[in-house]
């Protein structure tokens, strides 16, 4: 069933291209409904699964035998929260971006088509099925922002696929030497990705190749010291693209470390986990200390995305069970929030004001102009604060208690990261909305146009997933322990000595 | 000595014949019934013929499933050459077919039988195993394809091109008659098989490496790889659009197999070793450092192209240095993966230059600018085009990618204790670079806009076809390589 949450998206895709090409409403009403089946396939398909421990298998076909190839889509828990997340912020991208007005018909078809790709990532079982899906992401991720974008777009753009693009060649010079070590090893070509987590690569071939393989997928989840696409691709790109980066493509990155590098070299993350943990602490806390000097209102958001995705890779380098519930517990939360903080400042304020400069938005006085906004605004950041009552809370609690029995010192200083992330918020609530400096210019007597209903429904939707899930993260929770606790998982071995400490 | 029979060799090289037929049909009607009439017109129903003839040679190749070898190896016809027959006149069709819309020569008839004549050749040189044949079938291709060069007799930079790789062509064939004859001399044979049996054993003499070098050089000019690369930029920009197709295409997959054929039959036991810290001298080694800098040179060159055509002769001989690493790693399974990332890049090679020569005629040149707003103004053509620059990227689920990724790892595999990842490595990472290259004339087509309010471009119809019928084999030999894996 959750298969279908593909097919639906490409068939999206075509749909749009073969519509009239100066149609923008047809074309909207078409991405919104093949982003709400994609949604609703997902949900559905998510609750369904029996068994979110156990990897379930949609579909398993030979593609490619003579090298192992299969088309294998399957699922288990971790899977079913970002297939979820993917659909939710599908949905809500789309919503935010209503008013499209230029090229809308092919704005959609790659927003589709990124989407489309973004769920096969989350359901492949095959690494190269899944490496084939990652890097279809890629181009219309570039063409988004390049066309689309504003601020340095081109620049953006070009920057972002360059690095995608050299992350997941390191990710294929990896999988090249695996899937050749592994043949001599099983004595067949397999490229099946739970086959490939039984096998014993040697220690000393895991200590090289899983650094490649990590970093490779790392880029995209913004690991600093390569975070640098991410402040710029977020700010260059349309509201819908950095809704969909942030929301969802830094988790294919975060994903792929999980499911691909760590699964496949145990041994490498035993080895280079220190070294994670301390780029991932690095970034938690440049990440927030940039955020806390921006002019720009998307650039606090695009550095505080690098800050909180350092929380994932946090969560990962402590391999523990708790730490890694934490992580993919803070890769749906942050999916979420940070594309509600995108909406916000993106559509809600850009596209109303033109400017994005703090020193303008000072004298605007946006939380009166604009209510709505200043109270989502308010909301989203004080669920990125990390509060108690919405899942940032939850998941970030999580990676600090997993992160604290490993890495005490690393997660002191990850808590000063957490302290600059609430000033900065407040820093941009105050400036961007509630300020009371005095107004400059009469320039923007006339009213802003008013907040649409569409804008609403997607605000209003995201909030809601973000506080239903940290009053209730059980809801996720039992679709993600059962993945790390269960001694005949894939993640089993990843866990036997990490998990004792 | 058995008597000739000339029924025999007439039989075995029945697709030849065939297409040899073609090319009489195509003069003689071209002088005879179309004169007078239309360029278009002569084109369309010279194409018709043209292709009718390839088809039905292409047929037979197929159909039939005979092993000969007829004169100690001079003509072997096997299913393997067969296939590549097929290969070689489908790139042959596809290259009418994208040049039916010229508007650069009106000796239609002239053209259409060198495009058919270079086919023969090529078909003859992939069906033997004798050096001799292999040299007289490489220059009579050439002949042709020099002349196709100097085809547009309006601009001054074919015939400028055609000089060029007409002298850098009959230098390199002096190079491999050179290697050929020293050869001769050491195994006293110029069959292949024989010549394997002649140098096994006798260890690593000077002149062997003299031989061998100087047919790497000669094969180097044809394949257009570093260092000998300098005529294919200025022949492919200067040449008419569809005879760069051609010398991109069917010529490359030619030389190719017969390359693979010469290294893996006749040098058997002086391979030596391109492995990470164990280099022994020997064949490989030398391939490794032609592959090495083609790939280096020919990527970070194209970088820097304004002309689509320059960009992509930089980037042929950068491919060129990534299909050698098929060669050089030796192996039925990395051969049968060069073979197919030879045929899938020819396609999408054709595809390209269908783009280029639409964009051409309808701008005036080629330069990236030309392209800009391409997206609106022919969104068919455009998306082609995407396809084809996203397969040579090596972009899933295109066929490039998945060539890339059987020819890697298929190299990878055939190294001991991962001694050939250094050169996959390379590959790899510079494959990298030339995303960059290709996105560039994408964006121009995708993201800007045109200069001034430029008109919708009309795609003559048969090019279309084409375009669609390659982009449509990119994305299925990507989606299901095992349909032409079958045959390699």
């Amino acid at each position: 069933m959750l298969a279908w949450t593909i097919y639906i998206t490409f068939f999206g895709v075509l749909v749009l291209m073969l519509l009239p090409r100066d149609n923008a409403r047809a074309a909207r009403i078409v991405a919104l409904l093949t982003a709400i089946a994609g949604c609703v396939v997902a949900f559905v398909g998510a609750i369904q699964q029996a068994n979110p421990g156990e990897v379930t298998t949609i579909v398993k076909v030979p593609w490619i035998p003579s090298i192992g190839a299969n088309y294998y889509l399957a699922a288990d828990g971790i899977s079913l929260v970002l297939v979820v997340l993917t659909g939710l912020a599908a949905v809500s991208g789309i919503l935010f971006s209503w008013n499209i007005e230029k090229r809308t018909k092919e704005f959609f078809a790659f927003y589709l088509a990124l989407i489309g790709g973004v769920y096969g990532v989350f359901l492949s079982f095959d690494v190269l099925l899944l490496f084939v899906f990652y890097e279809l992401t890629i181009i219309p991720k570039y063409f988004l922002i390049a066309r689309w974008g504003s601020t340095r777009k081109e620049y953006g753009a070009m920057k972002l696929a360059l690095y995608s693009f050299v992350g997941s060649h390191l990710v294929l010079i990896g999988l090249i030497a695996a899937w050749v070590v592994a043949k001599g090893q099983l004595g067949h070509a397999s490229l099946d990705l739970i086959e490939l987590s039984k096998v014993a690569f040697p220690v000393a071939f895991q200590h090289w190749v899983f650094p490649l393989v990590f970093v490779g997928f790392a880029i995209l989840a913004g690991m600093w010291p390569f975070h640098t696409w991410a402040p710029t691709g977020h700010v260059a790109a349309p509201t819908a693209g950095s809704m969909l980066l942030a929301g969802v493509v830094m988790k294919l990155g975060a994903y792929g470390c999980l499911r691909v590098a760590m699964v496949m070299f145990p041994e490498g993350v035993r080895e280079w986990q220190w070294a994670i943990a301390a780029l991932a602490v690095a970034g938690i806390v440049y990440g927030a200390g940039v955020a806390l000097v921006q002019r720009d209102f998307k650039f606090v958001i695009g550095y505080s995305s690098v800050s909180h995705m350092g929380f994932v890779l946090l969560g990962l380098a402590t391999l523990n069970t708790i730490g890694l519930d934490g992580a993919v517990l803070q890769m749906f939360s942050h999916g979420i929030i940070a594309g509600l903080l995108f909406g916000v400042v993106g559509r809600m304020v850009y596209d109303r004001t033109h400017t994005r400069d703090f020193n303008d938005l000072e004298t605007m006085q946006l939380g009166k102009l604009i209510p709505f906004a200043g109270v989502t605004f308010v909301i989203a950041g004080v669920a990125s604060m990390g509060l108690p009552g919405f899942s940032g809370f939850v998941a970030e609690f999580q990676v600090l208690m997993g992160a604290w029995s490993v890495f005490p010192k690393l997660t002191i200083l990850s808590g000063v990261g957490i302290l600059i992330g609430v000033a900065y918020t407040l820093r941009a609530v105050q400036k961007g909305f509630y300020s009371d400096a005095p107004p400059k210019s009469v320039d923007h007597d006339h009213p802003f146009e008013p907040i649409t209903i569409a804008e609403r429904f997607g605000a209003v939707m995201l909030i809601g997933a973000s506080l239903i899930i940290g009053l209730f993260p059980g809801l996720l929770m039992n679709w993600i322990e059962p993945c790390f606790n269960s001694p005949l998982s894939m993640f089993a071995r990843l866990l036997v000595k990490g998990g004792s400490q | 000595m058995n008597p000739v029979n000339y029924l025999q060799i007439l039989q075995l090289a029945a697709p030849e014949t065939i297409v040899t037929l073609t090319v009489l049909v195509v003069l003689g009607a071209d002088v005879t019934v179309l004169r007078g009439k239309s360029i278009a017109a002569r084109f369309n129903i010279g194409a018709l013929l043209a292709i009718l003839g390839c088809a039905s040679a292409a047929l037979l190749a197929f159909m039939r499933h005979i092993e000969a070898n007829l004169f100690n190896g001079l003509l072997v016809v096997s299913p393997s050459s067969d296939f590549f027959k097929v290969a070689l006149l489908v790139l042959t069709i596809f290259t009418i077919l994208i040049s039916t819309s010229g508007k650069f020569t009106d000796h239609v008839g002239e053209y259409l039988s060198l495009i058919l004549l270079g086919t023969i050749g090529l078909m003859f040189l992939v069906s033997t195993e004798d050096l001799l044949m292999v040299f007289i079938a490489l220059e009579f291709a050439s002949l042709a394809l020099y002349i196709l060069t100097a085809f547009n007799k309006h601009n001054e930079k074919s015939a400028e091109a055609a000089l060029k790789y007409f002298l850098f062509g009959g230098m390199s064939a002096a190079f491999l008659l050179f290697g050929f004859s020293l050869l001769y001399g050491i195994a006293g044979s110029t069959n292949l098989r024989e010549i394997a049996l002649g140098i096994a054993g006798k260890g690593f003499d000077p002149l062997l490496l003299v031989a061998l070098v100087t047919t790497v050089i000669g094969f180097g000019f044809k394949v257009a790889a570093v260092p000998f690369h300098l005529w294919a930029p200025d022949a492919y920009e200067g040449a008419p659009t569809p005879s760069a197709a051609f010398i991109g295409s069917g010529s490359k997959v030619a030389s190719f197999y017969v390359l693979a054929k010469i290294f893996t039959l006749g040098f058997i036991g002086a391979e030596g070793s391109a492995a990470y810290h164990n280099f022994l001298s020997g064949w490989t080694p030398v391939i490794a450092i032609v592959a090495a800098l083609s790939m280096v040179l020919g990527n970070l060159t194209a970088i820097v192209q304004s002309s689509v055509k320059r960009l992509l002769a930089y980037s042929a001989i950068a491919h060129a240095g990534y299909m050698l690493l098929g060669i050089l790693s030796n192996t039925p399974v990395s051969a049968s993966a060069m073979m197919f990332y030879v045929i899938t890049y020819a396609l999408t090679t054709i595809g390209a230059f269908g783009v280029v020569t639409v964009v051409e005629e309808a701008t005036g040149s080629d330069t990236i600018a030309n392209f800009r707003g391409l997206s609106r103004r022919a969104p068919g053509l455009a998306l082609c085009l995407m396809i084809f620059l996203l397969s040579l990227g090596g972009i899933p689920p295109l066929a490039g990618f998945i060539a890339k990724f059987f020819l890697f790892s298929a190299v990878v595999n055939a190294g001991a204790n991962l001694g050939l990842l250094w050169l996959v490595i390379l590959a790899i990472a510079m494959s990298a670079v030339s995303f960059y290259y290709y996105l560039r004339v994408l964006k121009a087509a995708y993201v800007e806009d045109a200069a001034e309010a430029a008109p919708a471009i009309q795609v003559p119809l048969l090019t279309f076809l084409a375009l669609v019928l390659l982009a449509f084999l990119v994305i299925l030999f990507g989606v299901a390589p095992g349909l032409l894996t079958q045959f390699l």
